[in-house]
């Protein structure tokens, strides 16, 4: 009998990587490696404050989304008129988010645990943002008050995103440096409604995400 | 259209079946198509970033720099998935992948799931192997619903069923979801994959999925996606389980910034597309309870042990070479006999078969270079399909096998003719000698020949032949060398 125990799957696969490498890496010379990799792209904002904020919206456009500017003081107005034109009465909202914004005449449902039956049946979802991209008219949600857990912002059909123009950011990169603290956080970045180009490339809008999406900027 | 899985191992060679596709109209045309309107798309994106060459370049060391410490990345990021509440498990080959996820889906109560289009689970046949444990998988991106219940084998690595036109899905869909009075716009189509779905969405209690991106630094899962359904299959079911190859790794969440700009405009030449999705193990207030990845090998390691080969391994699936391949433009994805076609599949097929199998693959390719202009990370493709022809032919030729090879005898004397300047003219005399029952003068007398004997016949079946001259350069230069003394 002998008592060399068979290789687990994990030792072996790990094994055969360092017979490839031709040795067994480690933390310091992964870190050196990493730190002298070029990193020539562009990493910071070119445009003006300005700029960078009719970018997004642009490019928000772009992808189908409809954005409307706003002031910090005209938020709840401007809910108020986007649900309206929308025909939106029922909407689910995370926790922490901003009561001033809510329009009074409107049924703001705070989602504890609902399932994903009940989702299914609000008009709609407002939230926040943690960040948004101009470059790519993207914004980014995280699990964290005021933008709420994932399937709040998927199953229902329309959602009302609120960014603020502190948040904007014009590239990739930027954003990446700002929710690197967070993330471990649940983390979306959403450009545009729900699309596919699976038929003959065409891009169609909506297939299981929400048909609609609205932003409103917040400047 | 083509029966059963693709199989490297079971498909015919690449002329058999490119030949047999080369004659279906409808595909090509189906498939030039979309891949001109991909194509368009990714030229104006990509020509809208100034350092697009520069993000290229990171992306390429990037991913050489993950594959040179990729045990220390993947250890790195099990520890990290682990303590997140993931549940981490590795799969030398895909039998163990298929066991392993097979027996997750049992312990998770359900005998149904909802999937994510994924090349890995395609790769490794994972929806036949749920189907004989008695798990129904239901595909939920639109194109591998097409594909799924038209019985179908996807095409394309990012649109799986970009052979097929608005006519056709229609047809399946009819068929399939009974409705009779489906009308043929996308939107129609859509809107009646959304409705087919959404009950399954709200219903099904267990996720597969496979990765775009591991993070190392964090532990964390990465899928890039359009439609929503990877949203749905992540977010809503009790149990997830994530199948991703060893090679998905990369090592810190900044490396984001880079990959999450190359990969939307490289794939379907959009700025960001709709929905990335990143979760970190188990978050009880959001999303699936349990979560299981499974870390897969199946050949990556003898990839990563071939240095000329391995950069195969740092493809991040945007299927731009295939949008941009001649060959693959003509024939499709279907007659490379294998999940991953084009230029990307003739290097990565065969050697995910440790060149047993698929080895017509890397001669699937006019080596004319589009593939690796468009590939965002910098595969050198030519250079790897010309690496692979090479072991292809040294494995051949080895041992008793290689005795009787006809194609290495005539290599052989090529060589030893080569060699020889006596050998050389006496080789030409015999030429000339040779062709003379198969030359043919045109009007203008010049000689052609348009059909040769046996195996030399490929080179005469779709080009002419001048005949050889009478007169050899050598021969006339040493003539005029003669009159100058």
């Amino acid at each position: 009998m002998t008592t060399d125990k068979p290789l687990s799957a994990r030792d072996q696969i790990l094994h055969r990587i360092r017979v490839a490498n031709g040795g067994t890496s480690n933390a310091a010379t992964a870190q050196s490696g990493w730190s002298s990799l070029a990193r020539g792209y562009k990493r910071s904002a070119t445009q003006t404050r300005q700029g960078v904020l009719i970018l997004l919206e642009d490019r928000l456009r772009d992808y189908d989304a409809h954005v409307i500017r706003s002031t910090p003081a005209d938020v709840r107005r401007c809910v108020a008129e986007t649900l309206a034109a929308r025909g939106k009465h029922r909407l689910v909202m995370p926790a922490g988010f901003p009561a001033a914004w809510l329009p009074p005449s409107l049924t703001f449902v705070m989602d504890e645990c609902m399932t994903p039956a009940e989702l299914d049946q609000v008009d709609g979802v407002i939230t926040g943002s943690t960040v948004a991209i101009a470059e790519t008219g993207t914004v980014v949600l995280q699990n964290v008050l005021g933008q709420g857990r994932r399937a709040a912002t998927l199953v229902p059909d329309y959602h009302l995103c609120l960014v603020s123009a502190y948040d904007v950011v014009e590239t990739v990169p930027e954003a990446i440096a700002r929710i690197q603290a967070t993330a471990t956080l649940s983390t979306t970045f959403v450009s545009g409604p729900s699309a596919t180009a699976d038929i003959e490339m065409t891009r169609i809008k909506g297939v299981h995400g929400p048909r609609f999406l609205d932003v409103i900027l917040i400047v | 259209m083509s029966a059963g899985p693709l199989d490297p191992k079971t498909a015919p060679a690449f002329p058999m079946a490119a030949k047999a596709a080369m004659g279906d109209s409808q595909l090509r045309s189906n498939v030039r198509h979309a891949t001109d309107v991909i194509q368009a798309k990714r030229a104006r994106v990509v020509d809208e970033m100034p350092d697009w060459q520069a993000l290229r370049e990171a992306g390429k060391q990037i991913r050489e720099h993950t594959m040179r410490h990729l045990d220390f990345y993947l250890e790195q990021f099990e520890a990290n998935c682990t303590r997140a509440g993931g549940v981490v498990h590795w799969a030398r080959d895909a039998a163990e992948a298929r066991r392993i996820v097979v027996s997750l889906v049992k312990a998770s109560g359900s005998d149904e799931v909802i999937k994510i289009k994924s090349m890995t689970t395609e790769e490794i046949q994972l929806n036949a192997a749920l189907e004989a444990a008695g798990i129904q998988p239901y595909e939920t991106d639109l194109a591998e619903l097409i594909i799924q219940l038209g019985q179908d084998q996807p095409s394309h690595i990012v649109v799986p069923a970009l052979h097929k036109n608005r006519q056709q899905i229609r047809e399946i869909f009819q068929r399939t979801m009974h409705l009779p009075n489906l009308g043929d716009q996308p939107q129609d189509l859509a809107d009646a994959a959304r409705l087919f779905l959404r009950e399954k969405f709200l219903r099904v209690k267990t996720g597969v999925s496979g990765a775009n991106f591991l993070i190392a630094e964090t532990g964390g899962v990465c899928v890039v996606e359009s439609e929503g359904n990877g949203r749905m299959c992540l977010t809503l079911p009790e149990t997830l389980i994530t199948i991703a190859g060893i090679d998905k790794v990369l090592p810190r969440y900044q490396d984001l910034e880079v990959t999450l700009q190359l990969l939307p405009r490289s794939a379907t030449g959009e700025r960001m597309n709709p929905y990335n999705s990143i979760w970190t193990g188990v978050d009880p207030a959001d999303g699936p309870r349990v979560f299981h990845i499974v870390l897969m090998d199946n050949a990556r390691t003898e990839i990563l042990a071939d240095e000329e080969a391995r950069q195969t391994l740092n493809c991040i699936r945007c299927g731009a070479c295939q949008n941009a391949c001649p060959v693959y433009r003509q024939t499709g994805g279907h007659a490379y006999g294998s999940v991953y076609a084009g230029p990307i599949g003739a290097i990565l097929t065969p050697q995910l078969q440790e060149m047993h199998h698929a080895q017509s693959l890397p001669y699937a390719s006019s080596l004319c270079g589009a593939c690796y202009e468009v590939c965002p990370v910098k595969i050198n493709i030519p250079e790897v399909l010309i690496h692979l022809r090479n072991k292809v032919v040294l494995q051949n030729t080895s041992g008793i096998a290689g005795l009787f090879d006809v194609e290495a005898a005539a290599m052989k004397a090529m060589a030893a003719i080569f060699r020889s300047e006596r050998r050389f003219r006496a080789a030409q005399r015999l030429g000339r000698i040779a062709e003379t029952p198969l030359v043919r003068k045109d009007e203008h007398g010049l000689g052609w020949i348009s059909w040769l004997p046996g195996m030399l016949g490929g080179w005469s079946q779709t080009r002419d032949l001048r005949e050889m001259p009478k007169e050899t350069f050598r021969d006339w230069w040493e003539k005029r060398s003669g009159h100058d003394n």
